[in-house]
């Protein structure tokens, strides 16, 4: 980078222009990078993903403006540059000179060092803000999560009331290969509806029932590692009403591509009439399921005689005589 | 070893790994079961699908993998497959003789029947001898109850479709033992089975819908996921939407 720095200073062998290139050269960079910072910043920015639909989501499309406004001077300074190598300072025809020496320039190795460790130190304090501002910025923080929204608690877990400290739960239960939601808060029902309510925050309790799968709500930039025998929590608040979309993003079977559905942010009052009628609706099949934990283990659930007769245990076809497992 | 030797071996051990990559690729990967077609057996918007669980697949090389059959339109036997094919807008009226014994769900929310007109699923008990009329059940208790063998799902639906199984000791000792079930042998006819019909609309639009088995029943693989519940043409299919 020092002998690329140097050129506009040392232009060719037989050029009387360097000062100048290396003016221009500079008058250009600024200009265009003020404009182009300019355009990602304000035209481009809102339009980065993953979109403003929650605050995790808002918070990580502030981070990616930034990046690229980072980005943009360096991008188009290599383009520059290199634009500016081809147009002006080509070989002429006939002219077979050596170009002029190269040496290394302290002031501008010093000035490098300088300015890529401050960027790389203060994206790095940046980002442990970012990271922490948004209660883990929507990643999954593991059964005891460091972060949690201001001003919220985890008063109860059987009921709900909005506008208040205590944090909305949404347990989300992955399984070969389908997402499955439930509300503990709302008599614990399933279902594979994902329904949120706007600006209320929300704790989701991510766990599995077979392989490692990964709960993705894009839009709302929530993404967590769903693996079984453990409870991994992340927050967002939903700031936007609207359709988003669920995938699995940890390949997890054939069906793994498939493994996908749709959620739905509505008004707080949509969202307890939802979940009030869902309750109602749900509540044959609700009785069924087991109480409501952070994780579940199907191999030491009590079954009925026969079941138990037939050397059955809740985890269906997978835990038969471990001494003699068919191998694929 | 001479010069050429030794390009003879690398050219000769070359060729065997692309010919093996080619036939895992055609044999495993890009193999397909057959898809019964059902679109041109539809009137009156309605179209009638049979399929068969049974508790392994004599009829391919992994005997002791429990599977589907769906039937052939034109023949009336069961084919080895779980592709099939039907009309859009049409009211599908799908029976499937259930010849598996139960296993509990793992995540009991699939014993509700989602997805069907009505909500619900007509079975019929044959326990050997006799068969129970036809009832309506709307959710099964797998885990209290050997009640359901399989599911029938089609989560791009929202179907869900639990299917009842034999429901004793007995019954479930003696399972068929031979697939597909009903035509081997009138005996194989007379094991304990169910009788599951249901019904639900195809969508206006056409589409490939993916459906699968959310009881884990691979027997021995890990977590009852592998095998069998991993391979389309045994506990997992396709049901193609023709417009």
């Amino acid at each position: 980078m020092a002998a690329e720095a140097s050129n506009p200073a040392t232009p060719p062998a037989g050029s009387t222009g360097g000062r100048r290139d290396g003016l221009w050269l500079l008058i250009t960079w600024v200009v265009l990078s003020i404009v182009g910072c300019l355009l990602v910043a304000l035209v481009w920015g809102p339009h980065m993903p993953p979109g403003a639909q929650s605050s995790s989501a808002q918070h990580q499309q502030f981070d990616i403006t930034v990046l690229g406004v980072i980005a943009t001077p360096v991008v188009i300074g290599v383009l520059l540059y290199f634009g500016w190598a081809i147009a002006f300072w080509r070989q002429k025809p006939g002219d077979e000179t050596d170009a002029a020496p190269i040496h290394g320039n302290t002031k501008i190795q010093a000035t490098w060092i300088t300015v890529t460790s401050a960027i790389v130190l203060g994206l790095a304090v940046f980002g442990t803000v970012e990271l922490i501002g948004p209660a883990g910025a929507g990643a999954g923080e593991g059964p005891q999560p460091i972060w949690k929204p201001a001003g919220t608690v985890t008063a109860s877990d059987t009921s709900w009331v909005p506008g208040t400290s205590n944090i909305l739960q949404v347990q989300v239960i992955a399984q070969q290969w389908a997402f499955t939601y439930r509300y503990p808060q709302f008599g614990g029902f399933e279902t594979t509806d994902l329904v949120l309510p706007v600006n209320e925050p929300v704790q989701f309790n991510v766990t599995s029932l077979d392989v490692i799968h990964d709960f993705w709500a894009y839009q709302l930039g929530v993404k967590a590692d769903a693996n079984p025998g453990v409870n991994n929590v992340a927050y967002t608040t939903p700031k936007h009403t609207g359709g988003f979309t669920v995938r699995c993003d940890e390949l997890c079977g054939i069906w793994h591509g498939a493994m996908y559905n749709y959620g739905k942010v509505v008004s707080v009052s949509d969202f307890m009439s939802w979940a009030r009628s869902t309750e109602t609706q749900l509540a044959s099949v609700t009785k069924l399921l087991p109480p409501y934990a952070l994780t579940y283990d199907p191999t030491t659930l009590k079954l009925g005689k026969v079941n138990q007769e037939l050397g059955l245990t809740g985890a269906g076809g997978g835990f038969y005589n471990p001494a003699d497992p068919e191998q694929p | 070893m001479s010069l050429p030797a030794r390009v003879t071996t690398l050219v000769i051990a070359f060729l065997a790994v692309v010919a093996g990559g080619i036939y895992v690729a055609l044999h495993y990967i890009g193999s397909q079961p057959p898809v019964e077609d059902y679109t041109s057996f539809a009137s009156n918007g309605q179209v009638n699908v049979t399929l068969m669980t049974a508790a392994q697949t004599t009829v391919s090389d992994k005997p002791d993998w429990v599977t589907y059959f769906i039937e052939n339109p034109s023949t009336h036997q069961f084919v080895h497959t779980t592709y099939f094919k039907v009309p859009a807008n049409t009211k599908v009226n799908v029976t499937i003789l259930g010849y598996d014994g139960c296993t509990p769900l793992r995540n009991p929310v699939w014993g509700k029947v989602t997805g069907t007109i009505g909500n619900v699923e007509n079975v019929s008990f044959f326990n050997g001898k006799t068969a129970t009329p036809s009832q309506p059940f709307s959710v099964f208790n797998t885990w209290a109850d050997c009640s359901v063998q399989h599911t029938f799902a089609i989560p791009g639906l929202g179907l869900n479709v639990p299917v009842a199984s034999p429901t004793t000791l007995a019954e479930n000792n003696n399972l068929c033992g031979t697939s597909p079930c009903v035509a081997n042998s009138s005996d194989e006819a007379k094991a304990p089975h169910t009788v599951v019909t249901f019904s639900f609309m195809t969508p206006k639009q056409g589409g490939t819908f993916r459906w699968q088995c959310f009881i884990p029943c691979g027997l021995g693989y890990l977590d009852g996921n592998g095998g069998p519940m991993g391979t389309p043409g045994y506990m997992m299919g396709q049901m193609e939407v023709q417009a």
